[in-house]
């Protein structure tokens, strides 16, 4: 039988404000332990929690841009359970009255367009940081500095069907959040963490199969990763005549395999309620339009914007926006000059293949986007060919330098002076006796490899459909 | 009317309290007297009443977004029981396989 699998993600991301949620505790990373806390994060007997203005200003920018309809009013609930990095034996949250809701984002696949729902955005505070001593050590170590640093919990709807989609969803989730600029999100240092419940049914059942609750996966590779051994372990264990049990499994990125959390079945039965200690918070009409108007051109806007403008695909656009940084550049090398569509090829292909390899963002391109543009302009004019076009790149990502002085210092110019490629073709019909006679006798296919030896006398640097013309002729002169 | 033995004692769990057996006793009679009052709210019809978040009768109090001092590293120990280098120190709290 053929299965489908079914995903929701629950993530959480940081908001970059300076203070804490609830204090006016530093939110900055990496302090010694403990030293980042006060009365109210310690969760001390008589102290209150006040909310951060910029921290509901940076959520409901979020919600906005996730296409969610804010509750103006919303309701902080205490969610009770006990754990030694929650000193006050609750997390304060959001539930039954959350900040928005139904919003959704659009990913890029393979199939074209698809739109995750979102089910609701709310903001909670961060819980501290436990760090597990290591073998025979019975103890934990406990860091509040963590403890009180604003979240917003995004949860998607269960409309993810596969691995890949639950990566292009937290990467697009990602970028969004850099867009507007109210988190870094990276995985890696935490700014973005993600659950994931994930089930399966046999393809086109409309019925949900038993979910497990999927934990621990710091980054895009590990989700993906975690997620299709997960499906194919309930695969197997249906097909087995099994049955999938409702369980929190966590992901063990050495060994690869999904494992059940051996830790004592907790009562999930937070019994929320209403925090006393903070009213409820009431927003107006202009302030959330104002946080409206606040918001920049956003990842699928531009990307459509860059499909009509400049007559790219959906998936170039969409590498292109997926971040701001990187979209600025392209337009920088755009408006430099104008042949949108190669800049975009040389961009993707020539410039982000070397990034990426050199594990480095466009922000750290040694190429300038006026340099591409005049490579391309170098091109186009003929000047060089685009096999030099790709030497003259490599040179300027590796030493910098402008196009223009490279091509003249290494006089890597194009030949397209017929007499002086004429030279050269005469060379290779003399060198090449066997390829003229298939020529002859009507494999004419074979002028490829002509043409390519020319081009290999002449270091690249001769105009290649020149060369291609000057050999038709002088072949098709001997033939009669 | 008197909650059940196991109701205390799920409740009792929760909160992380132990009793002898004297207590459950006691509370299954005490806290089921406070369901019973409890529940004599549901005898009005509040169908159309918007419930009360906040005693208060305000909204949206905030703060600026400012750092202010934290307490010392020691000061933030100081009622620790058992503090190791910085940090609270704990019986471990999870097993990984």
């Amino acid at each position: 039988m053929e299965y489908e699998a079914v995903i929701g993600l629950e993530v959480h991301v940081q908001l970059n404000t300076k203070s804490k949620i609830f204090c006016s505790c530093s939110t900055e990373f990496g302090a010694p332990p403990n030293t980042h806390v006060c009365p109210v994060c310690l969760g001390m007997p008589g102290s209150l929690p006040v909310l951060n203005k910029r921290a509901v200003e940076y959520a409901v920018k979020a919600a906005l841009a996730l296409n969610c309809r804010i509750n103006l009013k919303s309701v902080f609930a205490r969610k009770n359970y006990f754990y030694p990095d929650l000193p006050k034996g609750y997390q304060i949250s959001q539930y039954d009255m959350p900040l928005a809701e139904d919003g959704y984002i659009e990913i890029e696949t393979e199939e074209g367009s698809k739109r995750i729902r979102i089910k609701r955005v709310h903001m909670e505070e961060d819980a501290g940081k436990n760090i597990h001593g290591e073998g025979d050590d019975p103890f934990s170590y406990v860091d509040l500095n963590r403890a009180g640093v604003p979240l917003i919990e995004i949860v998607s709807e269960p409309d993810i069907s596969s691995p890949e989609e639950a990566r292009l969803y937290l990467q697009k989730l990602r970028t969004i959040m850099r867009y507007i600029g109210v988190s870094n999100a990276d995985m890696e240092k935490g700014e973005l963490r993600c659950d994931a419940n994930v089930s399966i049914r046999p393809k086109g059942s409309d019925r949900l199969g038993t979910k497990t609750e999927l934990k621990n996966m710091n980054s895009f590779r590990h989700v993906q990763r975690a997620l299709e051994y997960e499906i194919e372990r309930q695969i197997s264990v249906v097909e087995e005549g099994g049955q999938v049990e409702q369980e929190t499994r966590l992901w063990n990125p050495h060994l690869g395999i999904t494992e059940t959390m051996r830790k004592k079945e907790e009562e999930h039965d937070y019994r929320y309620f209403p925090e006393p200690d903070l009213v409820p918070l009431v927003l107006t009409e202009e302030f959330v339009e104002k946080m409206r108007s606040e918001l920049p051109e956003l990842p699928d806007e531009k990307k459509k914007r860059f499909m009509e403008q400049y007559g790219l695909s959906a998936y170039d656009s969409e590498v292109l926006c997926s971040s701001r940084e990187l979209a600025d550049y392209y337009e920088e090398a755009v408006s430099a000059y104008k042949n949108p569509k190669a800049i975009a090829n040389w961009v993707m292909v020539e410039l982000l293949g070397r990034l990426n390899k050199e594990n480095k963002d466009i922000t750290q391109s040694p190429v300038k986007p006026e340099q591409v543009a005049k490579l391309v302009e170098l091109i186009d004019k003929g000047t060089i060919s685009g096999k030099i076009g790709k030497q003259v790149f490599d040179i300027m990502y590796k030493e910098g330098g402008d196009p223009e002085a490279i091509v003249k210092e290494r006089g890597l110019v194009q030949i397209t002076d017929a007499s002086e490629i004429e030279k050269f073709v005469d060379e290779v019909i003399a060198e090449c006796p066997e390829e003229v006679q298939k020529y002859l006798k009507g494999k004419t296919k074979v002028i490829g490899y002509l043409v390519g030896q020319v081009m290999k006398k002449t270091k690249g640097k001769a105009n290649p459909q020149l060369v291609n013309e000057l050999l038709r002729e002088k072949l098709e002169k001997m033939r009669e | 009317m008197a909650i059940s033995r196991e109701e205390v004692l799920y409740i009792a769990r929760l909160a992380r309290l132990e009793f002898d057996e004297e207590k459950v006793e006691e509370f299954t009679h005490q806290l089921g007297r406070v369901l019973d009052y409890i529940n004599k709210l549901k005898e009005l019809d509040v169908s159309n009443v918007e419930p009360t978040y906040h005693v208060l009768d305000m909204v949206s109090v905030m703060r600026e977004d400012e750092v202010k001092e934290s307490l010392s590293q020691e000061e933030a120990l100081s009622n620790a029981p058992d503090p190791k280098d910085g940090f609270f120190r704990v019986p471990k709290i999870i097993e990984t396989s």
